[in-house]
């Protein structure tokens, strides 16, 4: 038996690190630990409500948009209003933006490097102007850098790195090619973020959530730009990152059978009327292959092994926390949400697979024509290159539905409902981040925040153990994940970025009503 | 692609003036950046940061974030690109202390909690975790030049707001400045801050020296100037017409704009290669770069028609006042 600690896992959002024991070669036990800590719910309270909305946004900077969103949702359901038309319309056309953006850099700049071996650029001998800059670049570095003091950073931010024995891409092409969609992706991704601007201001941080809607009147130069930009990256999602996605599995295919995991949630993604009850991907809850009607009644946090010494068991509404930095027994700052007692996968693998088993066809062809490539059934997809695969069918499914959307806005109409703030008021605002399900609850009294909570996608799945000791989804899916070479545990690191983790989003302070002094502000 | 001439005046902020360069030195400007700036190293930490910073930097246009990282600069440690894991990464972060480098700039994104060493580790030493705390310490040691980009790290932003019911912060998070206190700190608000903003003043650095700074310790080339004065919406508040709910035309000023408190240049500079500003898309200015974000005071971000009549009688122009007056009684707009 030995302990490894991958800390920090890097390319992810945050400060994240595992611990795994590995015995004959293979993970028998993990802990995820999220090693970060603000405090964001209690400087949310008593500020005026529609400050949440800026504030909330803050939770991530990789995922604001959705943060934004489910703010400006539990506010409409606690100022007892719906976003008109067009405010939906432009919620889904900045959020879908940011999942384009979100997807491409997981899959290129946050994971690409556990598969790709990049210093394959230096026996480059074709005649792309741009590899042939990188491959200068790389040689330089190291003749520059041999010997001297910081030698270690030779070809940085790319190496060093783990050099496990036949861990990266043998094929040459193969590599070449990724490395130059790596480059390609940084501008893709860039071109979603100019999306995410045309209607919300700027990102990340968009200015112009608001309860009801945006703040941006639709106009037809704005439309156009928002396509041109669209064109850009509907063509890389089609021609490249689907392509890359089954490549990669191609060369892994054994990750088909690890990182594996069945309990998925969903809270629903991207409302299709005005009702806020219809969806392009599905809401429900997936556990013994059966999907069930979502009820967040059914939610509860835990805290036994979080670093918090508040009551456990609690829904979002009541929650509170209280940190004790030191507390026996706890090894992390995130606590252990349970959907009616169960833990749960959220993101795109359970959007992806529970609107498949809801019988949504434009899904059900996307995933069959993936499968068909491996002879493979539905029950692949529970697995880290599915949630590769996931993303990507996301993606693809996401340029073809934007254009309906922009179709519909009302050009020159109002991009929100009004409101008033009431004295008293509670709401539920539930959203699917790129990384899964999403939820707010505030509670207002005098026209202030008088609670406020976040459930986030992170939370979900990098949970720890839980008040009765069942371990969260990542530890579980590490379970069984066999470890060539400890000093270099690059299998882990495959499987936890599968999930796309965000630790800013996952370790936040959910506080009820009590006080609590700790440090006085300067 | 290397930065020419014209795009590092628009990174320096538009005019060679700004900048105070000569013209002789101008024609060397693409020779300068090639050879002055050749990769300097830097290890850019992630405290209690939400990573916005980083990605606002990913966002950068000229030169884009490719030729950033091959040309311009050496990104040793950043813990969202980085290819290393685990103690892989945290090597470079240990053999730059040990080895006592002195050669990197370090940036520092997120505040810093001092409340617990818990609150924030980065890595693992010899069995023990590392605090972000005890990292700055011993980087901030040697560090030729330190940089805080984005308002947590200049300012503490809102990981240090207070709990408005106890005053009392969470974490006991703090700026750089305040767990440096002997350094010299180039301090580059926003949240997040303008990808030009980072990259200009780090260029700045390597081919100039510190940019003459405000009393913020901002560079002045992008904080000296109020985002009203550069405002799309100034010619609507001279003739004193007033947005009175989101979307309307007008001044954003009823809807808790505070651009007449914040510096920052975005008016002009725009998101994202020109796209669109935080006034441009009709919700205005939260005052992200300044040092009292998010609470100015117990006021906050939004008034949203709420500007007190102390407020109202403060401005200076008496048709404004008298407009504002009128919406406040429940007049109508642009009336």
């Amino acid at each position: 038996m030995a302990k490894i600690y991958l800390d920090p896992i890097t390319r992810i959002e945050g400060h994240l690190s595992i611990e795994i024991d590995v015995q004959n070669g293979k993970v028998v036990d993990a802990k995820n630990k999220g090693d970060m800590f603000r405090g964001f719910e209690k400087i949310l309270l008593g500020r005026n409500p529609v400050d949440a909305t800026q504030i909330v946004q803050r939770i991530c900077g990789v995922c604001p948009v959705s943060h934004g969103i489910a703010s400006s949702k539990c506010q409409d359901a606690a100022f007892g209003i719906k976003a008109n038309k067009n405010g939906r319309l432009l919620r889904n056309l900045v959020l879908g933006a940011n999942y384009l953006q979100s997807h491409i850099l997981h899959f290129y700049h946050l994971c690409a490097l556990d598969f790709v071996d990049i210093t394959a650029i230096l026996n480059y001998k074709g005649s792309d102007s741009g590899l042939k800059a990188v491959q200068a670049w790389a040689k330089d570095e190291l003749a520059l850098k041999k010997g001297r003091i910081d030698q270690i950073s030779a070809v940085s931010p790319f190496l060093p790195r783990y050099e496990a024995k036949d861990a990266y891409i043998a094929d040459a092409d193969l590599n070449i090619a990724a490395i130059a969609h790596y480059l390609q992706a940084l501008d893709i991704r860039m071109k979603a973020h100019k999306m995410v601007t045309v209607f919300g201001g700027r990102v990340p941080h968009l200015m112009g959530i608001v309860p009801g809607g945006l703040t941006h009147v639709p106009t037809r130069a704005n439309i156009r730009e928002y396509k041109k930009y669209l064109g850009e990256v509907e063509k890389f999602v089609n021609d490249v990152y689907i392509k890359d996605v089954v490549a990669v599995a191609r060369a892994y295919s054994d990750y088909f059978k690890l990182g594996r995991y069945e309990n998925l949630l969903s809270f629903g993604a991207f409302e299709s009327d005005d009702s806020g009850s219809a969806f392009m991907f599905q809401q429900g809850m997936l556990s013994g292959g059966n999907v069930a009607k979502l009820d967040t009644a059914l939610i509860r946090e835990q805290v036994r092994y979080a670093r918090y010494k508040s009551a456990s068991d609690l829904h979002p509404l009541k929650g509170q926390t209280e940190p004790d930095p030191h507390k026996g027994g706890a090894y992390t700052w995130l606590k252990a949400p349970r959907y009616d007692g169960k833990p749960m996968e959220v993101g795109p693998l359970p959007r992806i697979a529970i609107s498949y088993l809801s019988g949504n066809m434009a899904v059900k062809k996307e995933v069959d024509a993936v499968l068909k490539e491996f002879d493979a059934d539905i029950s692949a997809v529970f697995s880290v290159l599915g949630r590769h695969a996931a993303r990507a069918i996301e993606a693809k499914l996401l340029c073809t539905q934007i254009r309906e959307w922009l179709d519909e806005l009302e050009v020159g109409g109002s991009p929100r409902s009004t409101y008033d703030i009431p004295e008293k008021g509670e709401g539920e605002g539930l959203v699917e981040a790129p990384r899964g399900a999403l939820g707010h609850w505030i509670v207002i009294e005098d026209k202030k925040i008088a609670n406020y909570q976040c459930v986030v996608p992170t939370t979900w799945f990098c949970s720890p153990r839980d008040d009765r000791g069942n371990i969260g989804p990542v530890e579980q899916a590490l379970i069984g994940t066999p470890i060539a070479d400890p000093a270099n545990p690059i299998e882990a690191a495959r499987v936890v970025r599968s999930f796309d983790p965000c630790i800013a989003c996952a370790v936040h302070v959910v506080e009820g009503d009590r006080d609590i002094s700790q440090f006085r502000v300067c | 692609m290397a930065l020419n001439r014209r795009d590092f005046l628009k990174l320096m902020g538009g005019t060679a003036a700004v900048f105070g360069f000569s013209g002789v030195l101008l024609q060397g400007c693409k020779k300068a950046i090639k050879e002055a700036a050749e990769r300097t190293p830097v290890i850019w930490l992630q405290a209690q940061s939400c990573s916005g910073c980083s990605v606002s930097l990913l966002n950068t246009i000229e030169p884009d974030i490719a030729t950033l990282i091959t040309e311009h600069i050496s990104l040793n440690y950043h813990q969202t690109l980085m290819g290393g894991t685990g103690e892989v990464a945290i090597r470079v972060l240990d053999e730059a202390v040990k080895k006592q480098r002195k050669d990197f700039v370090l940036v520092v994104e997120g505040s810093i909690p001092t409340g617990s060493e818990e609150y924030c580790t980065i890595g693992m030493l010899n069995g023990r975790h590392v605090s972000a705390l005890e990292w700055i310490r011993e980087l901030g040691k040697n560090a030729k030049a330190i940089l805080a980009f984005g308002t947590c790290s200049a300012y503490g932003g809102i990981p240090a707001a207070a709990d408005r019911r106890t005053g009392l912060n969470p974490t006991g998070a703090k700026s750089l400045s305040e767990i440096l206190p002997n350094a010299t700190i180039i301090n580059v608000p926003g949240c997040p801050p303008h990808p030009d903003w980072m990259i200009g003043t780090i260029l700045h650095y390597v081919l100039k020296g510190i940019p003459e700074l405000d009393e913020y310790n901002r560079p002045k080339l992008y904080f000296g100037k109020t985002v009203h004065e550069q405002c799309e919406h100034l010619s609507d508040y001279k003739r004193g017409r007033f947005a009175k709910h989101w979307g309307e035309k007008g001044c954003l000023y009823l809807l808790g704009c505070l651009g007449m408190d914040s510096g920052c240049d975005i008016p002009n500079r725009k998101w994202l290669g020109g796209v669109n500003s935080c006034t441009g898309c009709g919700s205005g200015c939260i005052g992200c770069t300044e040092s009292v974000f998010p609470d100015y005071g117990k006021r906050g971000l939004y008034k949203h028609l709420m500007a007190s009549l102390d407020e109202i009688n403060a401005l200076e122009e008496p048709q404004i006042r008298a407009a504002v007056l009128n919406l406040r009684n429940g007049g109508s707009i642009n009336g």
